[in-house]
């Protein structure tokens, strides 16, 4: 009796947060996936903008504005993923061995961390300046003035079609810190005693890092990739402040679902496109969720 | 029974330093190794200086001396003209984004309190795989839910009598519910090793209901787990951009939307965009500053781990 009365009033305790996430995540989901089906036909000339059903997810994956957004979406996330998490590891490594004012270092390599996307942007948007010569400012003219204007760019504004590399700049500015923070944990957390006897054993510190501590690093490898690769596919603010709005040269589908929606206002179309983002989020996640309860549980025993 | 001298883990310890070697920290390695090592840090630290020297710097020029060949120099003038410009433009909004700040950190973390303590200690039928859907909803895109959320809202607002539920408002109601995973998070983690087992056995048998349990045993000792999850919830209500752009108007955003304005210009300002970048920047750089270890806290939670 008391044991059912306990858990009883355990599930009134978090049935109002079960009802939120359930009518704002799911059932708003949902809806979202009902929106990106309908039919829509405009008013005066009866013209069909969108043919109904699974067809208007092929028109906008045909549309050469939805896959130039993709691009640059991976583009990005290429980047951007690769450069945190080198810069994070290695200033993970320079740390790990314990340095003297080390908090002063990781106080500040985590700063970025503390300011809002868009304030962030804000700056950026001034430090990517196009501009070069005459015109530089910004990065352009601080490499100017240290000599190396064979390096000066016009960033994400270039002509080529990997500018959105440069977007990644400012991103791994901003997150680099975090993963460092993630694998410098991960380091903490591996007794000194393994490190000691590959020593005595003869290994070099190269051997050491490789045989003995990365593979133990590797399950923080992997969270670092999947939130910071999910962050990537969400990103908006940054883009949104650098760029400004409805630029189609810095566009991802996170911005042109702006756009769709405030300057066509065509939510079916940006329905679509945010159930397509959130399908290629969940592709990721999910495996990650069901590897790390499957690990809590191993661990629980 | 030794559970009652187990030490709670404190949340905070997310980075511990470097446990004692003996050596002095910074001496491992060769000197060649050490000098490099240190050169690198320092290089790196200066890297990521630079924007914040412009804002700096910037902020407190005056509008004529901003051009390209003075932009990395010094100000000739230390003048506060920018400071005066940005603060006129955005006191309004960042008195909004502190009400809207500190009523989400308070009443997420009361909210995450009750999830996390059922979450760890009293499991329900199914509370595993309801809280995998919590945890799968901090994941999402908003974009997929923007669309219903703004008819809702929107909706609420129109019903007789609504018509306040508007800017600020709906950004409370927004944060604390897509806070209420990560929140939950953060509190199911530290009392899992924070309250023994042992201690709600015997607080069972004494006759203690769960409410009762959860009030004086859990949330006595819950400060940590506090500090943490209302550092991340005042942070993330403060940076949000995303539902702002989406939910308010410049006449009753938060600081980001008129942020974002302020330098969207035609003309833009420099001094003032800069002075109002470091003022809309100021309060989660002092949270960082003063309570840094709790804000790595709420980082590492965001991890799942």
């Amino acid at each position: 009796m008391r044991k059912s009365r306990d858990k009883l009033v355990g599930f009134l305790f978090v049935l109002p947060s079960i009802i939120l996430i359930g009518v704002f995540v799911y059932w708003f989901i949902f809806q979202n996936v009902s929106t990106s089906f309908d039919r829509v036909v405009t008013r005066a000339t009866k013209r069909e903008l969108h043919p109904g059903g699974v067809a208007n997810y092929s028109q906008l994956l045909g549309s050469d504005d939805y896959q130039h957004a993709l691009f640059n979406l991976l583009v990005l996330t290429v980047v951007f993923v690769a450069g945190t998490m080198f810069f994070g590891l290695l200033w993970a490594i320079l740390l790990e061995k314990g340095v003297t004012a080390e908090g002063v270092f990781r106080s500040i390599y985590l700063l970025p961390m503390a300011i809002s996307f868009i304030a962030a942007g804000v700056v950026w948007r001034w430090l990517l300046a196009p501009g070069k010569g005459d015109q530089a400012s910004g990065l352009n003219q601080l490499l100017a003035m240290m000599g190396l204007e064979r390096f000066q760019s016009s960033w994400w504004q270039s002509p080529n079609s990997f500018s959105m590399a440069a977007m990644a700049i400012p991103a791994i500015w901003q997150l680099s810190g975090y993963v460092m923070a993630l694998f410098l944990a991960g380091f903490r957390g591996i007794s000194d005693d393994q490190r000691e006897a590959a020593r005595i054993d003869g290994a070099s510190e190269w051997k050491i890092y490789r045989h003995v501590l990365f593979p133990q690093l590797s399950p923080i490898a992997l969270s670092a990739l999947i939130i910071v690769g999910h962050m990537s596919m969400k990103m908006f603010d940054l883009i949104y402040a650098i760029a400004g709005q409805n630029s189609y040269k810095a566009s991802v589908p996170s911005t042109m679902m702006w756009t769709q929606l405030f300057q066509q206002g065509d939510a079916t179309a940006a329905a679509v496109n945010a159930t397509i983002l959130l399908v290629l989020v969940a592709l990721i996640v999910i495996p990650y969720l069901y590897y790390t309860n499957k690990t809590e549980k191993e661990v629980r025993g | 029974m030794t559970a009652t001298t187990t030490e709670p883990v404190p949340v905070a310890e997310a980075v511990p330093t470097r446990k004692s070697t003996g050596r002095a920290p910074g001496t491992e390695g060769t000197v060649m190794g050490r000098t490099i090592r240190y050169a690198s840090l320092l290089g790196f630290l200066i890297l990521i200086l630079i924007p914040l020297y412009v804002l700096v710097v910037t902020s407190f020029k005056t509008s004529g001396e901003v051009n390209a060949r003075q932009a990395w120099s010094l100000p000739s003038v230390w003048s506060v003209g920018g400071w005066k410009a940005a603060w006129a433009t955005l006191a309004p909004p960042l008195w909004r984004s502190v009400v809207l700040a500190v009523s989400v950190a308070a009443l997420s973390a009361m909210l995450g309190s009750l999830n996390g303590f059922v979450f760890a200690k009293w499991q329900f039928k199914g509370a595993t795989l309801v809280f995998t859907l919590f945890l799968f909803g901090m994941f999402i895109p908003y974009q997929a839910i923007l669309i219903p959320l703004q008819g809702l809202l929107i909706q609420v607002q129109q019903t007789p009598g609504m018509s306040w539920f508007d800017g600020i408002w709906k950004l409370i109601v927004v944060h604390l519910i897509y806070g209420i995973p990560i929140c939950a998070l953060i509190f199911r983690n530290y009392y899992a090793t924070a309250v023994p087992n042992e201690i709600l056995e015997a607080a069972k048998v004494d006759g203690a209901g769960t409410a009762r349990t959860f009030w004086s045993i859990a949330l006595p000792i819950s400060v940590p787990a506090f500090v943490v999850t209302m550092i991340w919830q005042f942070t993330s209500a403060w940076n949000d951009f995303l539902f702002a752009l989406f939910l308010t108007n410049r006449n009753n955003g938060p600081v980001t939307y008129a942020l974002n304005e302020l330098a969207g210009g035609q003309n833009p300002d420099y001094p003032s965009i800069m002075a109002g970048v470091l003022l809309a920047s100021l309060p989660t750089l002092l949270v960082y500053i003063i309570l840094g270890k709790y804000f790595v806290g709420g980082l590492m939670s965001g991890s799942v781990k």
